[in-house]
């Protein structure tokens, strides 16, 4: 009875579907897009990564992840720790300061804003005198001394931000004592660093920008040392013992000063430019680390010949004469150095150098020989080449599980099996509850296999396809061969390389069996690639096939990209996924879906012009169909980017003049003052806005017709076990859906496992529906007698499905862009339709079916539909009746690429890119929830401190 | 009644002789009678003159379908673009008189020498600055042939006068149906397409609604022109007295929603191509999971099937013409489809 109410007004459902559904952005995958800062303690040991979006991530222990967004959304420029505390302080770039802090809540930590605070001056003053520079948290957990452009040093209290004007360090105060030859040169600068005395901290060492270096003594107000650098000062680090400290510069050079009690105004003890003698670029900050035995190690960034290796971001490590310049290649942002840090210890016994650079993180082993990286557990950076496609695989069986990870291991032998460092906080948060499998293929032909179950995505297996092709890039050209001599002693560490050797390569589509261990890949130059998982190194040669879509239409000509050369002979293929059939489409355009039948050994792909089918145990073609409009000259000419490009680099040149005139305008103004220019500004503005509002954008309305481009482009493709002729005998079918609004379905006769290599597999067409509206077909599936979706391949014969109910009558449900259609099988009459454009204006993206587990009950669950519109909502729609269950707001409809890379999984999660390097992960199931559960505890204090903490905390509830 | 028979298709004669021919086969001499047939399209059209006599006879293919009725009983109504697949909403509307009153019948012209391209309709529930136009897309080579954008639009509100946000038409292509109809003008202000209000949706989701309605497309504009609405005095009419009352459009979607139903369900036949057989439109499976309503309504339809008369008073022979063989058709009451050949699909 219930189907003949309308949805919302049947109370049983409604209490149904709260158990069952449920929205939450759970947590962001990769690395952060954009990062802009760092910071580290190492009494809490987690790390925090600030981005130009304002915001902060912190990371302990695998699992433990908080995350808090600054309100202004502007960058955050430092991260300061407060020492021995749950707190962190935050500098964005409109100088204003946040304090943050880490408070346990029903169990868990969570990370809170907890004041803002922005510094002023006296009325009248300039704003630069206020521009916060130099940071630094003092031990005493009560202050921070914030270093401005002015050079002075205001004093503020912690909590509470209260300026505590008495204890200003004025410039003048730091300049009375300085000899007057050298003063003169060097008046009003700013405050470039800021380091408490390690041992003493009523001192505190101040250096400011064109050289000069104090020592503060904070009890008596006044200067106790004078170091007089010549050099304009980048940087500074204490020696441990506090007797030396050295001072990093502009030239390129570094400085070492002895503090001592007899010599107010010493003379460095060494001076050095360490990639001299020709002028070098700036070490822009500088780290000193003793060690038991002796040699300390000095780490510095930057310094590089700024002639020959000005462009490379580099940071070199020094011990004796072991000397290596890490080369990333993006540019760094900052770096810290793990080190004992317990404050009985002698040295600093450094053991990781971990190095945030704008597209990566990545950790150095400063304890093993060689030096080598560490493989992180999160942070991964998704985009070292552009993502093309994902394809998420739940419930991986743990046989296959092994088999991709023990392949894995033994490409990532070159990593140091250090533990992970940064290792603070506790994850309590439930084990996953099974395995699953993110693949996203990439521009340079390389699949990479994420171990997607939990918190941290975290890179288990890489695969390349590159191997099987004659590429332009010569594989005897090792970039990293460089000889004993070298120098500098440059090594490229890190993952990120976005450039492709090949667009052609880019992965299109990727299809896993997980049972069987099968994987298609297709690409971007027709190539479709069937792989086999084997545990052993292997040298074999790839059986290659071509199919020719376009058949017999003749007079066209492909003027988009050559087909890729294959090589020829044995081709050599590492442990893992190794692939034994190549077919490459004619014309070779992108593949634009992909179907793989491991139990029938038949893949199925189409592009732009048609699909076809091959048999990959016979390693025989089996059809190819053209689903080209003959009056279709765009799709034949040349790949869909060809166009798209056009238009899109019409826009670009058009975004370049406005560009470029804004600047113009901009440079014009810059001789008046600050207001001026912003006047012309607003000015230009709203001149712009004007003039869109003359010339509106316009939409054609009109109605598809089958000679509109592009309608023979094949969409998707099915592979069902059903009634195609008759009620009676099912059999196996390919379902195909393309542009236009067609689907084609086509019976197979697959020969039977004893005779599967003598009879040849047989297709004939047996149906072509055309939906009236023309819409892109972007989804078929074929419902049993219970309206159960059709198990997957396999999935029965691994018992992990019912068998699907093959006395009842079937369905078919098509999915278009605009609507949604069940059809009787297997004469198709149609049974139900949800229009969704014609309503809503909005069109369907992507379309799976998920199950829906209820959390109150384990025994319930139901298949739904999960759709994300172009709108970028996500709707559930219930299977059979096509009822729309409840609608979410998730992907902003802007954010294109967005809503392009969604992927939900089979149990109501999902994956989106934020940004080219970040998956965010959404949970639509009440059940199947992945998201970051943990607890930082305050570790143990000496009393003297844990005074001062009852005492900050009482502060905290006060205001 | 059923008959079939052929003609040859290079000499097809006179109307006058046809119309003799038809008579003679019926066995219906000296009884007024209306001619149609059911072009490529679907569509019910009239044979009154040798003009459209050629044109119906050009069109078979090999079969052309004649139906013939009464003049006295005819439903002039039955003739034009959707009719055949608008039966059973001819129905639906008798069976509910309460929402669709039919007025009696005057003939003023000839209507059904006509194929509608566009309709002025809802006259009387909508306000007179406002106009509800549907184009009939269906059956013609036409584009529809206009471009629509943002703009805003003076609205009055409990606050005053606002401006808000809208959509308008923006071109006319010309030559194309929207033109052709002069009912549509640029600038004038988009406000709902078929019965869904366009406010708060973006240029593009109403592109997208328009064009997945583009087979029957229902738009209400508020004209720019207003000087050509239609003046009529509300008061005194008894029809429109509901229309002042419910002069806001938002008011109306229980009618239009009655008025759709019926209409959607029936304008969009898929297409489905048996063993690269000939075209079919695909029938309506018999809906196992409907209301009562349409239930009685299938009951219904095979009653009027057996007694020979639909209730709307629509003609009950069914002649099926070629130029070679003669055969009964009858419609299957069970799936109500209609064996004909829909768009020719290019393999």
């Amino acid at each position: 009875m219930r189907r003949f109410l309308r949805p919302g007004h049947d109370p049983v459902r409604e209490r149904l579907k709260r158990d069952l559904f449920q929205f939450n952005k759970t947590v962001e995958h990769g690395f952060p897009h954009q990062p802009s800062a760092l910071g580290y303690s190492p009494f809490l040991r987690l790390m925090a990564i600030g981005t130009r979006s304002g915001a902060i991530k912190l990371y302990g222990a695998p699992g433990v992840e908080f995350m808090g967004l600054h309100e202004e959304n502007n960058t955050v420029m430092q991260i300061h720790f407060i020492p021995d505390q749950c707190q962190l302080v935050t500098l964005l770039d409109d100088n204003s300061l946040h304090l943050w802090s880490l408070k346990q809540h029903s169990g868990a930590s969570e990370l809170r804003e907890e004041h803002r605070f922005t510094l002023k001056g006296p009325p009248g003053s300039p704003p630069s005198a206020t521009q916060i520079t130099a940071v630094l948290p003092h031990s005493s957990r009560e202050v921070l001394y914030l270093g401005t452009e002015s050079g002075n040093i205001f004093v503020v209290e912690l909590p509470s931000f209260r300026v505590l004007e008495d204890r200003t360090i004025t410039s003048e105060a730091v300049l009375q004592r300085v000899p007057e030859d050298y003063c003169n040169r060097r008046s009003c600068e700013l405050v470039e660093a800021l380091r408490e005395h390690p041992k003493n901290p009523d001192q505190i060492l101040i250096g400011y920008s064109r050289g000069l270096i104090v020592l503060w003594d904070l009890q008596n107000s006044k200067v106790t040392h004078h170091f007089l650098g010549s050099q304009q000062l980048e940087n500074l680090y204490w020696q441990r013992d506090g007797s030396k400290f050295i001072s990093c510069h502009y030239d390129g050079s570094y400085t070492q000063w002895p503090v001592s009690s007899d010599n107010r105004q010493p003379e460095p003890l060494e001076n050095l430019v360490p990639y001299g003698p020709f002028p070098c670029k700036a070490i822009s900050k500088i780290y000193w680390q003793t060690t038991k035995n002796g040699l300390p190690y000095i780490i510095f960034q930057g310094g590089m010949p700024r002639a020959s290796y000005g462009d490379r971001h580099s940071i070199s490590v020094i011990r004796g004469s072991q000397q290596t310049a890490f080369d990333f290649t993006s540019r760094v942002i900052d770096f810290f150095i793990i080190f004992s840090s317990e404050p009985t210890a002698e040295f600093d016994d450094p053991s990781a150098m971990v190095v945030l650079a704008e597209e990566e993180l990545v950790v150095i082993d400063l304890k093993t020989a060689g030096w080598p990286a560490v493989h992180p557990p999160y942070l991964a950076s998704l985009h070292c080449s552009a993502i093309t496609c994902s394809h998420h695989v739940s419930n991986i069986p743990l046989k296959l599980w092994e088999r991709i990870i023990s392949a894995g291991s033994k490409q990532n032998i070159h990593y140091s099996n250090m533990p992970w460092p940064i290792d603070g906080g506790s994850n309590i948060a439930p084990d996953p509850p099974q395995r699953d499998l993110l693949l996203t293929g990439h521009e340079d032909g390389t699949v990479r296999f994420w171990d997607a179950s939990g918190v941290c995505l975290h890179l288990l297996y890489k695969l390349s396809t590159v191997r099987v092709f004659l590429t332009d890039a010569d594989p005897n050209d090792n970039m990293n061969a460089l000889g004993e001599d070298e120098w500098p002693p440059l090594r490229k560490v890190g993952t990120f390389d976005p450039y492709s050797d090949d667009p052609r390569l880019g992965i299109q589509k990727i299809y896993l069996c997980k049972y069987s261990g099968y994987l298609a890949v297709a690409g971007t130059a027709g190539q479709v690639l069937v792989m086999e998982l084997n545990d052993e190194d292997a040298e074999h040669v790839v059986d290659h096939a071509e199919a020719d879509l376009l058949q017999d239409q003749e007079g066209y000509r492909w003027k988009g990209h050559e087909k890729l050369k294959t090589r020829d002979g044995p081709v050599r293929f590492e442990a893992g996924f190794q692939p034994f059939v190549l077919v490459q489409c004619q014309p070779p355009a992108v593949v634009t879906s992909l179907a793989l039948h491991s139990e029938w050994k038949l893949v199925a792909f189409g592009t732009s012009h048609g699909f076809g089918l091959f048999d990959h145990q016979q390693k025989r073609l089996v059809f190819v169909k053209c689903t080209l409009h003959p009056s279709d000259q765009l799709a034949l000419e040349g790949p869909l980017s060809r166009v798209k490009s056009l238009k899109k680099s019409l826009r670009q040149s058009f975004r370049r003049i406005r560009r470029s005139r804004v600047s113009s305008r901009k440079r014009r103004g810059g001789s008046g003052n600050a207001a001026e220019v912003q006047e012309a500004n607003a000015k230009f503005d709203q001149d712009a806005l004007q003039e869109m509002e003359l010339a509106p954008v316009q939409r054609k309305i009109e109605a598809r017709s089958a000679e509109d481009s592009f309608t023979g482009f094949v969409r998707t493709l099915y592979f069902a076990d059903t009634f195609l002729r008759d009620s009676s005998r099912h059999c196996p079918s390919l379902w195909a859906g393309t542009n236009g609004g067609t689907v084609y379905a086509f019976c197979l006769r697959v020969p039977p496992a004893e005779r599967r290599m003598d009879e040849p597999v047989r297709a004939e067409q047996a149906k072509e529906i055309q939906l009236m509206h023309r819409a892109p077909v972007v989804g078929i599936l074929v419902l049993d007698g219970r309206s159960t979706p059709l198990p997957e391949p396999l999935e029965v014969a691994h018992d992990l499905s019912k068998s699907p109910d093959m006395q009842g009558s079937h369905q078919l449900l098509v999915v278009s862009e605009e609507q949604f259609k069940v059809f009787t099988l297997p004469k198709v009459s149609s049974k139900l339709k949800l229009k969704l454009t014609a309503l809503e204006g909005c069109r369907v993206r992507k379309v799976t079916v998920a199950n829906f587990g209820s959390c109150k009950t384990d025994d319930y669950s139901e298949n739904d539909l999960a759709v994300l519109t172009n709108l970028g909502d996500i709707q559930i729609i219930s299977l059979p009746f096509l009822k729309l269950q409840i609608r979410y707001p998730c992907i902003r409809k802007e954010d294109v690429s967005g809503i392009a890379s969604c992927v939900f999984t089979k149990y109501g999660q999902g994956f989106y890119l934020i940004s080219p390097s970040e998956f965010e992960r959404f949970s639509l199931s009440t059940k199947w929830l992945v998201e970051p559960r943990c607890v930082v505890d305050m570790p143990e204090v000496t009393s003297n401190n844990h005074v001062h903490k009852t005492g900050m905390e009482n502060a905290v509830r006060k205001s | 009644e059923f008959r079939r028979f052929s003609l040859e298709r290079s000499k097809p004669g006179k109307f006058e002789e046809f119309y003799g021919l038809l008579q003679h086969v019926h066995k219906i001499p000296n009884v007024d009678v209306l001619v149609g047939y059911t072009d490529i399209h679907g569509d019910l059209l009239p044979i009154n003159n040798d003009d459209n006599y050629h044109k119906a006879v050009s069109t078979a293919n090999p079969l052309l379908r004649i139906f013939i009725q009464r003049k006295e009983d005819a439903d002039y109504s039955a003739f034009g673009t959707d009719t055949m697949t608008r039966k059973k909403n001819v129905l639906s509307n008798v069976l509910r008189p309460d929402n669709h009153k039919k007025k009696p019948h005057i003939v003023i012209s000839m209507p059904q020498d006509f194929r509608p391209v566009s309709s002025i309709i809802d006259v009387d529930i909508l306000p007179e600055t406002h106009r509800r136009v549907r184009l009939y897309k269906y059956g013609t080579d036409k584009p529809l042939g206009f471009y629509i954008r943002d703009g805003s639009s003076v609205r009055v509100t409990p606050h005053g006068l606002e401006k808000v946000p809208g959509i308008f038409i923006s071109r006319l292509v010309p030559g194309g149906l929207a033109q052709s109809t002069g009912l549509l003008a640029v600038n004038d202000e988009v406000l709902e397409v078929n019965g869904i209000e366009v406010s708060g949706k973006s240029l593009d989701q109403v592109t997208d609604m328009m064009i997945a309605n583009s087979r029957n497309l229902i738009i209400t504009v508020r004209p720019a022109n207003q000087r050509n609405n239609v003046v009529r005095n509300s008061r005194t009419s008894g029809s429109s007295g509901q229309s002042t009352e419910s002069s806001l459009p938002s008011s109306t979607p229980n009618i239009l929603a009655n008025f759709l139903q019926g209409e959607e369900e029936s304008d969009e036949e898929d297409i489905i191509i048996e063993d690269s057989g000939e075209p079919q439109q695909i029938p309506k499976a018999e809906p196992p999971s409907e209301s009562l309503e349409s239930l009685t309504q299938i009951e219904l339809l095979h009653e009027s099937t057996q007694n020979g008369f639909l209730p709307s008073g629509e003609m009950n022979l069914n002649h099926s013409a070629g130029s070679i063989s003669m055969e009964y058709e009858i419609q299957d009451p069970e799936h109500k489809s209609l064996e004909e050949d829909g768009t020719i699909i290019t393999l």
